[in-house]
């Protein structure tokens, strides 16, 4: 692998940049793998790099239907924050979070971390009462954050509306100042690449179909090239977790419905953090390319298209004009959709299953951008040494079983 | 050439000479004449350079004539009404319009950005994700805020629209996407059926290219067909004809929105309210695509340089403005099309120094007539390179050279100011493709047509792939037909008009004219001009592995400015293709995406704004409220009562005054947003004892009874009191914030899992006005009123419910309590609520009635140790935590949450339980949600024992309280528990969670 640098970069550009090399190679798959993970979006891609660099399986290969980050991984609106309410949720996403500071350094990839802060608005009584008990439970957690009045709100952003006689009008908001957003492509590209140079087989346009087991073991999958022999799988599929499962014979507590998220056309920087509205279900920042990154709330009907319902949006952007009045002359370039896959309580599952070899990784929904570092992380951990890493420990998938759900619906009506 | 240099004197058939109209671009006033659009204007003013790029800031001209642009970016109008990146070519100018250029510091001319330009190299594709990373924390602080100032375009406007906007929503039988040939020949074959057709386009005017796009219809100019047609449908009952109206997006079942420009074009239309966009959501029966094609550019060195554009932008600009793109141009084509710009050029006394096509000896009629025409034509040519002087602000001539695919062998130079390019055309399959319809290379036409698609859509004419005018108005009928047949509507009779045109030579595919030097290095050939894609880069994707179209669009940017890649995507997949051996269809295209142009976000949040965004659910005593001093506090969609503050009275104040008028008095609560649902039919016994954990089936009539529901997982979602006032009739309350939600859950059940239960459900929220009158005089307020209800402590026990009239209105009357006091609450239709509301407050000035608010009534219950869901339950507590287990039934075979409540975790000990705290100082009041700690004293990360769901300070009991679900709770009774609060560590001991008259003997009077 050539490195990146600045000064790679000034070479290659006085020789036209006829050097570069491939920053992933294309190879064809081998008939066995100490482990193959199914799903090259960024938990799987993750996940890859991890049991290479951490584990030193590089033996493995990471198997895509299309295009390595072309799943939800590419179509997230990239807001990385850890404020999370319930103790392993907080645990995970910190790890994350804390992953993603150094990230572009550890893979020698620029993908743009920027902790610009993040504030999720109150905009009722009960909207703050709830975010403050989300405060304290972050604050004992060691977590740098606070709960900032409607005058620092309006500091920090000043484009918000601040008219104490708006129909929810702002009582404070709950910030995490290095909270912020990511360059999704960049983290799918920097851990394949990262993966690639250490020997991990990155397999593209090439579907799983089937996965063989023999009695309760994993002994293989089946792919549109031909069978491949291992025995470990790790399926990391998000919205279409449940549909690669059944091949394996296992049903998943999942639904999966479309989440949509839309952009501005690009103008001069006019809001510098993610400002989440619960409470009227939308939220904004505004990427380095100058466009307004907009989202809100999922379909509510179960989904594989990725084409959502224009209600949702309309819904959206009508919460966003009102938050961000001057937006109203601005407008809308492009939208899209992604089939997120969503649990009872809103939390992952990271977790073996009752066939030996077989582990899986789903369930992040709306929010698992964030999570990529700390999921791949602790998932090859797992994978790895055959037993839950601690941080995964939380999120098996037999809590469903036992009831001992991690309930994220209750801190924020958006979950991102 | 007359007047300006660059206005033709006998063209520019939109335009109006005799008016004048004058605007401002970049400070200076330009003057162009009504009909003009800023490019237009600007163009005949002799200015080219319209903007700036958006990564290297090169200086940038008009390119085309309409939503294809993706140069002449411009902000339009003042501060609140400013609005950034307009096409110049779509802008319409009028008396006073404000245009700046974008994306340049200090001025257009003078950008320092475009050192940018010369560092090209450096910024090679994907550049900054090899670099910006050292030291780690100037991302952030140093690199990231550059780069955000850098890029964007425009700027936001300053503050509040001013401006409305609007939705519509129709039905239609057909929706016409276009009025060219092929979308009026539609229309016209649709609405002779009588069927309603609805037809838009997004320009001003009908007819599409019919007059620019050669041939003949009925043996006249195709755009004198077009204006008849178009009269036609306008006069046409049935037909709506929509201009200035975009087709934007096709969505599942034939959901359709179309964005209509309303009030751009003059203000005098905005100023009188009417509103500024428009946004049609349409429903259609069927749906016919006519909405052309977009011609694409050819890639050479420097062909982003002001000056080169479309051949058909020089044309339409000259036929429709009389504006001359230049004096003296060069033609580069490899397609028969641009030879109609060479020929109407020419007849208009526009330069055409040379036609130079790529192919080596085409023969065709438009070439011979050009050859008639005395054109010089250099076959088998392209051109290596720009020659420009000014900072590439003007063009002096071009390099051109023999085409063979390989290196620049002999340039020649030829003189020209501009330069008109065609490489064919691209059909609109935008909207085909929105809903999944699919598409097909076509190796003729060197691009996509629609091949399938699920929704059965139909498509006529360029947007077909079929070009020529023949073709496109027999596509348009037969769209027409088949739309009628599908709808099994009665087709009309019409008089088919007939075309003809001449026969076109085959176009030759070229993507890329190679320039002097080696392949890619130096000058660079721009596929996305906008975003400032070379293909240097997109070859360079290829190399490192970003071979995915989807890799290769996502790490160039290509196809990903505000144009979308109207004119750069089909061109950048040849780009790829030559680079690397593979074929356009091999390569695979990216996913066309609504909107097709961009759509306001005032449009799409249309009049929901203001005091529309969500409108505040009001109840019948609402004006009352806002006249007594009310402090509202939104809950859910209404805005309720907190407290009402008397003169020298703070939020605190006021609500210990109402709590204790409530305890030693008599209290009334405006309880009228509680939800009620009327529940109905033999089943409704059954249908409840499901939904609530506790058993209804059983309950008497005239009973009250309060219930627990949970949802599937066990977990508590709502309560309230169900009433039962006939054997197949019961009242339910809600929570307010809940009363939406549990008609929609309640719904969901009967529907989808058992349709076989004969249950009606009723939400009649709203039909009610409710009230609370509770207190020690409750009875004797009530007693003072005339009506024919006995209120005695042995006529109307609690629990019970009665109906009746009361100050001459009937009522239901629930002996109920919230706060523990003797309460009664009193249900009558809405349109009473103010007089009875009147009439209680009358009766009780002798018992020193005063009303209360939302926060009295949540202190007042938590004295009494109830529970509100929301707050003391989050979705992960049971009936059992809260101390509510008495009322999970047993005995019933099923009801929701029942098996989840079965499972391990939920059953097991030591779950965080529902306890009273009180803290050890009784003046200090615990903050909401804090949490108790194991270890108060030590450093986080700390170990948590639960939190505060409620807390307050109690005026009845004239100290704080707090509520709290702390791990094995029950069993700590007694304990002390810590918290850790600015800094200081504060006790409070766990308590049984009712702070006031245990025993509950007050409500029983
Ligand atoms: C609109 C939107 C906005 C979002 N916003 C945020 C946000 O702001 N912050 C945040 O943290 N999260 C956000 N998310 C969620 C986040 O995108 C996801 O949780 C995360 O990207 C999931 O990553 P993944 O690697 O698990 O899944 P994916 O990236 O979807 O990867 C799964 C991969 O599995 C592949 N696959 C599926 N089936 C097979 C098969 N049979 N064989 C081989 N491969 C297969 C798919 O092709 C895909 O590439 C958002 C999601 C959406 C859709």
């Amino acid at each position: 692998m050539n490195r990146y640098s600045v000064f790679s970069v000034a070479r290659n550009a006085m020789n036209y940049n006829k050097d570069w090399e491939r920053a992933w190679r294309s190879p064809n798959p081998k008939a066995e793998y100490d482990a193959v993970i199914i799903g090259a979006g960024g938990h799987g891609l993750a996940t890859a790099y991890y049991l290479a660099k951490e584990h030193k399986m590089t033996n493995i290969a990471v198997i895509e239907k299309g295009w390595l980050g072309g799943g939800n991984t590419g179509r997230n609106t990239t807001i990385i924050r850890s404020n999370y309410l319930q103790e392993p949720s907080i645990a995970i996403y910190e790890l994350s979070r804390s992953l993603y500071e150094g990230l572009s350094q550890e893979l020698n990839y620029n993908m743009m971390f920027s902790p610009r802060g993040l504030m999720m608005l109150c905009q009722t009584e009960h909207e703050l009462r709830a975010l403050k008990r989300t405060w304290h439970a972050n604050r004992h957690a060691g977590l740098d954050c606070r709960m900032i009045s409607p005058k620092e709100v309006k500091e920090i952003c000043p484009i918000i509306n601040d008219d104490p006689n708006a129909r929810y009008p702002i009582l404070g908001a709950y910030y995490q100042p290095r909270g912020g957003t990511g360059r999704h492509d960049a983290v799918a590209w920097g851990y394949a690449r990262g993966a690639d140079a250490m020997g991990v087989d990155i397999i593209q346009n090439c579907a799983v179909t089937g996965i063989r087991r023999e009695g309760g073991k994993v002994v293989g999958v089946e792919t549109e090239r031909g069978y491949i022999k291992t025995k470990r799988v790790g399926v990391v599929a998000a919205g279409h977790t449940s549909v690669v499962m059944q091949m394996a014979g296992v049903n998943m507590p999942i639904e999966s419905v479309c989440l949509q998220a839309l952009v501005s056309e690009p103008i001069k920087p006019v809001i510098d953090c993610v400002v989440m509205a619960n409470t009227v279900h939308g939220y904004m920042s505004q990427s380095d390319k100058g466009e307004l990154v907009i989202g809100g709330g999922a379909d509510s009907y179960n989904n594989y298209s990725q084409r959502g319902s224009f209600p949702a949006l309309e819904h959206t952007v009508t919460a966003l004009v009102e938050t961000f009045p001057i937006i109203s002359r601005l407008r809308m370039l492009r939208l899209w959709g992604g089939i997120v896959d969503m649990t009872g309580d809103r939390s992952p599952i990271l977790s073996g299953t009752d066939v030996e070899g077989l582990y899986v990784n789903c369930g992040w929904g709306t929010g698992g951008f964030k999570a990529i570092p700390g999921s791949g992380f602790v998932f090859a951990d797992t994978i790895a040494n055959g037993r839950p890493h601690p941080i995964a420990e939380p999120f098996s998938l037999n809590r469903f079983a036992e009831g001992r759900l991690i309930d994220e619906s209750v801190a924020a009506a958006v979950a991102h | 050439m007359s007047g300006k240099p660059y206005r033709l004197s006998d063209a520019g058939r939109l335009i109006d000479r005799s008016k004048r109209v004058s605007f401002t671009f970049d400070g200076k006033t330009v003057s162009g004449f009504a009909g003009d659009t800023v490019a237009s204007a600007v163009m005949a003013s002799g200015q080219r350079v319209m903007g700036r790029s958006f990564k290297y800031h090169r200086p940038r001209g008009v390119v085309g004539l309409g939503s294809e642009e993706m140069n002449a970016l411009i902000g339009v109008g003042k501060a609140e009404r400013h609005e950034p990146n307009l096409l110049a070519t779509k802008v319409e100018i009028f008396d006073g319009l404000s245009a700046v250029s974008q994306n340049r510091w200090p001025s257009l001319n003078h950008d320092i950005g475009a050192i940018n330009n010369v560092l090209g190299r450096f910024f090679s594709a994907g550049f900054y994700y090899k670099t910006f990373m050292w030291p780690q924390a100037f991302w952030k602080h140093v690199y990231e805020p550059f780069i955000r100032q850098a890029a964007g375009l425009g700027k936001a406007p300053t503050g509040r629209d001013p401006d409305v906007y609007e939705q519509v929503h129709v039905h239609c039988d057909v929706l016409i996407a276009g009025a060219g040939a092929a979308g009026l020949a539609a229309a016209e074959a649709a609405a002779a059926s009588g069927l309603r057709v609805i037809i838009a386009d997004e320009n001003p005017r009908l007819g599409g290219l019919c007059d620019i796009g050669g041939g003949l219809i009925d043996g006249a100019s195709p755009l004198e067909w077009a204006k008849t047609r178009a009269a036609a449908l306008a006069a046409a009952d049935n037909v709506q004809v929509l201009t200035r109206t975009t087709v934007a997006g096709h969505f599942e079942d034939n959901y359709v929105l179309m964005f209509e420009r309303v009030g751009d074009h003059d203000p005098s239309i905005t100023a009188a309210g009417t509103p500024r966009h428009r946004l049609w959501k349409v429903r259609a029966g069927q749906i016919i695509i006519a909405a052309g094609a977009i011609e694409r550019p050819i890639a050479f060195a420097n062909n982003d340089r002001p000056g080169v554009m479309l051949a058909s932008a020089a044309r339409g600009l000259a036929a429709r403005y009389g504006t001359a793109a230049g004096v003296n141009g060069v033609v580069f084509t490899n397609n028969d099309d641009a030879y109609r710009t060479a020929l109407m050029l020419k007849s208009m006394g526009v330069g055409v120094a040379r036609i130079i096509d790529s192919r080596t000896n085409p023969e065709s009629a438009l070439i011979d007539q050009a050859k008639a025409a005395g054109l010089d034509i250099s076959f088998g040519s392209s051109i290596a390179g720009v020659m420009t002087s000014k900072g590439g602000k003007q063009i002096d001539g071009i390099k051109m050279s023999p085409y063979n695919r390989g290196r620049v062998t002999n340039e020649t130079k030829v003189d020209c100011d501009f330069v008109a390019v065609s490489g064919g055309w691209n059909p609109a399959v935008h909207l085909w493709c929105h809903n999944g319809g699919k598409i097909k290379f076509d190796h003729e036409l060197q691009t996509y047509r629609p091949d399938r698609s699920p929704d059965g859509l139909l498509i006529a004419g360029a947007a077909n792939g079929t070009f020529d005018v023949p073709g496109a108005l027999a596509e348009g009928y037969a769209a027409g037909e088949q739309a009628v047949a599908l709808l099994k509507g009665k087709a009309g009779k019409i008089a088919k008009a007939s075309a003809t045109q001449e026969a076109q030579a085959k176009l030759e595919p070229i993507w890329f004219a190679p320039a002097t030097g080696a392949y890619n290095e130096g000058d660079k050939h721009f596929i996305d001009q906008q975003n400032d894609v070379v293909a240097s880069g997109l070859e360079l994707a290829q190399r490192e592995g970003y071979e995915s179209v989807e890799h290769t669009k996502r790490y160039t940017t290509l196809g990903m400015a505000t144009d979308q890649g109207k004119t750069s995507n089909i061109l950048g997949l040849g780009v790829v293709a030559e680079a690397t051996g593979k074929t356009i269809p091999e390569i695979g295209t990216t996913t066309f995406r609504p909107p097709y142009t961009t759509v306001s976000f005032g449009s799409i949040a249309g009049a929901h704004v203001r005091d529309r965004f969500l409108p505040v659910r009001r109840t019948a005593i609402h004006d009352w409220h806002v006249a007594n001093g009310a402090d509202f506090e939104p809950v859910g969609q209404w805005r309720r009562p907190y407290c009402y503050p008397k003169a020298g009275e703070d939020r605190h104040k006021a609500v210990t005054r109402e709590i204790l008028a409530v305890r030693n008095k008599v209290g009334l609560l405006d309880a009228s947003t509680l939800g009620k649902i009327e529940i109905k039919g033999p089943d409704a016994g059954e249908f409840l004892d499901r939904m609530y954990t506790n058993t209804f089936s059983t309950l008497k009539e005239g009973r009250c009874r309060y219930g627990l529901m949970a949802n599937e997982m066990g977990f508590l979602m709502d309560d309230g009191v169900t009433v039962r006032v006939g054997p197949e009739h019961f009242i339910m309350h809600t929570t307010s914030g809940g009363a939406d939600r549990i008609a929609g859950w309640l719904e969901e059940w009967l529907q989808t899992e058992w349709p076989d239960l004969k249950v009606f459900v009723t939400p009649v929220t709203e039909q009610w006005a409710q009230f609370a009158v509770a207190g020690p005089n409750a009875r004797k307020v009530l007693e003072k009123l005339s009506g024919d209800i006995d209120f005695s402590a042995e006529a109307f026990p609690f629990m019970t419910m009665k109906t009746g009239t009361l100050a001459g209105m009937s009522v239901r009357a629930y002996r109920i309590s919230f706060s523990g006091e003797l309460s009664y609450e009193i249900g009558v239709p809405a349109n009473q609520g103010r007089a009875l509301w009147d009439a209680i407050l009358e009766a009780g000035a002798a018992f020193g009635i005063e009303v209360y608010g939302t926060e009295a009534l949540h202190v007042l219950r938590a004295e009494k140790g109830f529970i509100i869901i929301g707050d003391e339950t989050d979705n992960t507590v049971t009936a059992i935590d809260v101390g509510l287990e008495g009322l999970v039934s047993k005995k019933k075979r099923d009801f929701i949450g029942k098996r989840s409540m079965e499972q391990s975790f939920l059953k097991m000990d030591g779950r965080k339980q529902l306890v009273g705290l009180l803290t050890e100082d009784p003046n200090y009041v615990l903050p909401d949600g804090a949490h108790a700690l194991e270890d108060a004293t030590g450093k986080p990360p700390q170990k948590t024992l639960g939190h505060v769901t409620s807390t307050y300070m109690s005026p009845s009991i004239g100290r704080s309280i707090a509520m709290a679900l702390i791990f094995n709770g029950r069993a700590r009774m007694g304990e002390t528990l810590s918290f850790s609060l600015d800094g200081k560590v504060v006790k409070a001991k766990v308590v049984e969670p009712v702070f006031y008259d245990k025993e509950g003997a007050r409500q029983n009077v």
